[in-house]
């Protein structure tokens, strides 16, 4: 690891360990479940607009850092940094180690939606919390490769793994854990972020070592890098991947489209062209992206240090609170570069977004400070 | 009708008066013949193919009594009105279970070692398919709408969901450790699963997983195929049938209490087992345990259960004690109801709502009533007979003999001698109280009278101890006769001694037990890629650093041999304070991949944490300069032994 990307994993490590110190301030008081209508004001056609419901510790969260979450039907895990809160019933439950849950840090969450287990990645290890029974797998108790999950994605009867030393995957119908590293796969760092995986193949993103592809017909890994190599600098735009340290990848297997975000600007592939967003030429709000989250081969939405913003294909809309000023808004960018301003009532918790899943046409998005649900206006 | 296992022994000791020494029984029975066993002793030297008669139903119009044998790997069909044959059906190897399709025409058959489940047309009487599903599948259940068979697999801990037409496997619920019994509600919208294991604990205990046991009912939804609940079982380890109520507002559950915390030495003070039902449902509110033990006559290892269809009464299988339990339902729910618990230490409550206690034969396992109800059949698995009980009277009015060898054989005395209770001090325990359907049961235990805390130990498994010896984790047994003789008799059972030729059987069949298939070997015999570098690292010489590794610290030195044991003892550091010694006899790792906790005191709870944890300095053999990778590689090897 060269000192360049060392000062850049310190940098995100700290990001992610302690978000508000890396989030810009804003007021508090849209922390809470919005009570104002939406607003009259029409949008860009086609943008949604949402009205957020903000979730706390002052009603029912057991933390307000909350790293991860995931729509279960009707209930909505939240991984927080202390503890597992599911939502259900309008009311919050929450598992901690007590519990069985390896840690109290919960960074990843999956669903099995032929089971309905819940796979949590924590800080300590990786828990399954199936009808309330939580088994958790650790590097020492199993054959995990690292206790710290930054992500988990199930498919079929393998649950795929991403740590911070390296990858791996659990069979469940064996238990046999096979582990992906730089000694079996072309992983130059092993400090794998997340993971996408679905029946064809499965994305790793790997934080400075791009974005590995595992087919998972033929057992190949491929390797996806930023041309310009080990830089920030982008000398050659929607050439790859616009860099290395990839934090979130999210795989469109219908359409063979792969969105993945860095830290540095996001990229689409479509198996022969990429595409490159950055702040400078986009409606991107930082390049700093945690999470991407796609909706199909031309609609993704972001998590980024300065907001959540959604992509159309064309068109992009940010949400978030002020940067300035700390009151919702939201934001338009037509697919010319014209900003509109869209007057809102509501925003999410905090602009800094760790995690993004879907409810139907609603939206649920873990911030720094607080869980928030985006409610789809008419 | 009274049974006597001392008449049944004289019998036999008429036919067995040249009994001279310990018999060397390593045949398999075969099914539906008679097999020669090597020998060198004077005695009966047959391997006699018993039926074995695990569990009973009936077909939807009461005309057949469908009889599932594990001894010959058969359905037999029996006309339900004269009981006579009318036809075998040949099915898997070791069969459990079996149950009818909501339509009645087909049977599903659970085959434990062949991974399978047969379907018997029942008109024709014929297999018509065998669809394989995970590992040692021990019930089977189809939901009311016919689209899916739910099948418990005891090895993989999991509820496969099959497609019920075609037995195509769609996916497999995580279940408890050793899934068994699947029981649908009445109404068909749930199933209840029942485990013979405790799950494993949830945190490491570095004291010596010296921790109560905990299972589970796992609860699953039939028409959504996923589980939606788990009930707990505290500080049960092992859980059998259970049944419900016609209109579905009672359950009851059959379980095996240990009371592993304590010296067992403490049997004078009904200190080992706990023989117990759960009842839950609308009629009970919170699940209640009930014990069905009292002073002097202990209700030995519950495992059938039915509920009369009035509700009034249930009754019990007790295997250990040769009985069926039966339990006033309205003296049991008022006893609940207005007496504070917990009631399981509590010898006299069971007076309150036992209302008879009715003699059967040699390990009762399954009962069904009669299609009118009136009568209970009970299928005593060890006598290869179904006692017919009047339930009016709780008096057996007919005991149907299957077709079968009629001589008792070596093997099959010594089977009986091991799964009854009535060797022990108040006829408390035998040895399936440890060893369950003679195999293991996944705890730890305070076994010796040293002291409260002292040597604890992991149970051990006995699948094919042949060339295994010493016995004990401190090698103090030599062989099998002072394992199962004077140590048994002495620390266990606290009773009468066996006489010579009971010990001898008994002996002889610890001896025979075989191995189950190992479900993580190839065909064939060969190795994935990943177990043959495990195999590399196995017997390895030197480490990675290029330095050779002491003889005895290699793995392959004190696990040698086929059955992976030296049969010497070795201190591999893992004494604790409260252990007496660190020299342990070196355990066979036969089929070692299901058989957690390891180590002595089953301190490590997965094959990972006897070198994760446990090894820190490397006299556990030369582990710590592997990789997690090579680690893992090392256990995919030991999960094929």
């Amino acid at each position: 690891m060269n000192q360049k990307y060392a000062i850049a994993l310190i940098v995100a490590a700290l990001a992610f360990s302690a978000p508000a110190l890396i989030a810009q301030p804003h007021g508090d008081a849209h922390s809470h479940p919005a009570s104002a209508s939406a607003t009259k004001v029409s949008a860009v056609p086609g943008m949604p607009k949402f009205r957020f419901e903000n979730f706390t510790t002052a009603n029912g969260l057991p933390d307000n850092h909350v790293f991860s979450v995931l729509v279960d039907g009707d209930r909505i895990w939240a991984g927080t940094e202390n503890g597992l809160a599911v939502y259900e019933n309008h009311g919050w439950k929450t598992y901690t180690p007590a519990d069985g849950l390896a840690h109290r840090a919960v960074l990843s969450l999956a669903l099995d939606k032929r089971t309905g287990d819940v796979w949590a990645g924590t800080m300590g290890g990786l828990s399954r919390i199936s009808s309330g029974r939580i088994d958790s797998f650790t590097q020492l108790n199993s054959g995990l490769s690292n206790d710290v999950v930054y992500g988990v994605s199930v498919e079929g009867e393998h649950v795929w793994v991403a740590t911070a030393a390296g990858a791996c995957m659990l069979d469940l119908h064996t238990n046999q854990w096979t582990l992906y590293n730089e000694r079996n796969t072309p992983m130059n760092e092993i400090w794998v972020y997340a993971v996408s995986a679905t029946p064809t193949k499965v994305y790793y993103a790997v934080w400075g070592s791009g974005l590995l592809e595992y087919d998972q017909k033929t057992g190949r890994w491929d390797k996806y890098d930023d041309p310009d190599g080990e830089t920030e600098m982008v000398l050659f735009k929607d050439q790859g991947l616009i860099h290395e340290i990839v934090t979130s990848v999210s795989y469109i297997e219908k359409d063979n489209i792969v969105w993945a975000a860095t830290y540095f600007g996001d990229s689409r592939y479509d198996g022969r062209y990429w595409h490159n967003f950055l702040t400078k030429d986009s409606g991107l709000p930082s390049n700093f992206t945690n999470t991407i989250k796609a909706v199909d081969a031309n609609r993704a939405w972001f998590g980024t240090d300065k907001g959540l913003a959604y992509y159309d294909g064309a068109n992009w809309a940010v949400y978030r609170p002020s940067l300035t000023t700390g009151k919702p808004e939201m934001t338009v960018r037509d697919a010319r570069g014209k900003l509109t301003p869209i007057a809102v009532a509501t925003a999410p918790a905090h602009n800094y977004v760790l995690g993004i899943d879907f409810q139907g046409s609603d939206i649920w998005v873990a911030t720094a400070k607080g869980l928030s649900h985006g409610i789809l206006q008419p | 009708m009274i049974r006597s296992f001392h008449s049944t022994l004289g019998a036999r000791v008429a036919l067995s008066l040249c009994a001279i020494s310990v018999a060397v029984f390593c045949l398999p029975v075969r099914n539906g013949g008679r097999a020669s066993a090597s020998t060198g002793t004077g005695r009966d030297p047959e391997v006699l193919a018993y039926a074995s008669p695990v569990e009973i139903l009936f077909s939807p119009d009461g005309g057949r009594l469908y009889v599932l044998c594990q001894g010959t790997n058969e359905v037999r069909v029996l006309d339900a009105r004269s009981y006579t044959p009318i036809k075998n059906v040949p099915v898997g190897h070791i069969p459990r279970g079996f149950s009818l399709s909501n339509d009645g025409k087909r049977l599903f058959v659970a085959n434990t070692w062949d991974d399978a489940v047969s379907v018997i047309d029942t008109s024709s009487l014929d297999v018509v398919a065998t669809w394989p599903v995970a590992a040692e599948p021990s019930s089977v259940v189809e939901d009311r709408e016919g689209k899916h068979l739910f099948v418990a697999n005891r090895i993989s801990n999991d509820v496969a969901v099959l497609d019920a037409q075609t037995g195509a496997e769609e996916k497999r619920l995580a279940a408890g450790r050793g899934a068994s019994y699947i029981t649908p509600a009445p109404d068909g919208t749930k199933l209840y699963v029942t485990h013979i294991y405790p799950n494993p604990a949830k945190q490491p205990t570095p004291g010596g997983n010296r921790v109560p046991p905990e299972s589970e009912i796992t609860v699953i939804d039939a028409a959504r195929a996923v589980v939606v609940d788990r009930m707990p079982l505290h500080r049960i380890a092992h859980s059998f049938h259970t049944a419900f109520s016609a209109d579905g507002r009672l359950g009851v559950t059959a379980n095996l209490h240990p009371k592993n915390l304590v010296p067992l030495a403490h049997l004078e003070h009904s200190g080992a087992f706990a023989d117990t039902i759960t009842l839950f449902g609308l009629d009970v509110g919170k699940p209640v345990e009930l014990p069905l033990d009292e002073l002097e006559r202990y209700a030995v290892r519950p495992f059938g259960v039915a509920i009369s269809p009035d509700k009034a009464h249930i009754y019990i299988t007790c295997e250990g004690s040769e009985i069926v339990t039966v339990i006033d339902v309205a003296r049991a729910l008022r006893f609940i109801h207005t007496q504070a618990g917990p009631y399981v230490q509590d010898l006299s409550a069971s007076a309150n709502y036992v209302a008879a206690r009715i003699e059967v034969g040699h390990d009762p396992r399954g009962v069904t009533f009669t299609p009118d109800g009136r009568n209970l059949l009970v299928a005593n698995r060890l006598d290869d007979t179904i006692d017919i009980i009047d339930t009016s009277t709780n008096r057996t009015l007919r005991t149907i003999p299957l077709a079968g060898p009629k001589p008792i054989s070596v093997l099959r005395h010594g089977e009986q001698a091991f799964y009854t209770a009535r060797y022990s001090f108040q006829g408390q325990i035998g040895c399936a109280n440890c060893h369950i359907d003679s195999t293991f049961d996944g705890m730890t235990w305070d076994l010796e009278p040293d002291g409260f805390g002292r040597d604890i130990v992991d149970n051990r498994p006995i699948e094919d101890l042949k060339d295994t010896e010493p016995y004990k984790w401190n090698g103090g047994n030599p062989n099998l006769p002072t394992e199962c003789g004077p140590r048994t008799e002495k620390y266990f059972w606290r009773s009468e001694n066996y006489d010579s030729l009971t010990l001898t059987d008994l002996v002889a069949y610890v001896r025979s037990l075989p191995s189950r298939p190992n479900r993580w070997r190839l065909a064939g015999g060969e190795l994935t890629p990943a177990q043959d570098r495990g195999k590399a690292l196995f017997e390895r010489t030197q480490d990675k650093f290029g330095k050779p590794i002491p003889e005895s610290n290699r793995c392959i030195f004190c696990h040698s041999g086929p059955k992976g044991t030296s049969q010497k003892s070795f201190d591999v550091g893992t004494k604790k304070a409260t252990d007496n010694s660190g020299l342990l006899d070196t355990p066979q790792l036969t089929n070692i991949a299901i058989t957690s906790p390891y180590l002595h005191d089953g301190s490590a709870r997965t094959l990972e944490e006897i070198w994760t944890v446990y090894n820190p300095e490397d006299k556990h053999g030369r582990t710590n300069d592997l990789t997690k990778d090579e680690l893992n590689d090392l256990i995919e090897y030991l999960r094929t032994r």
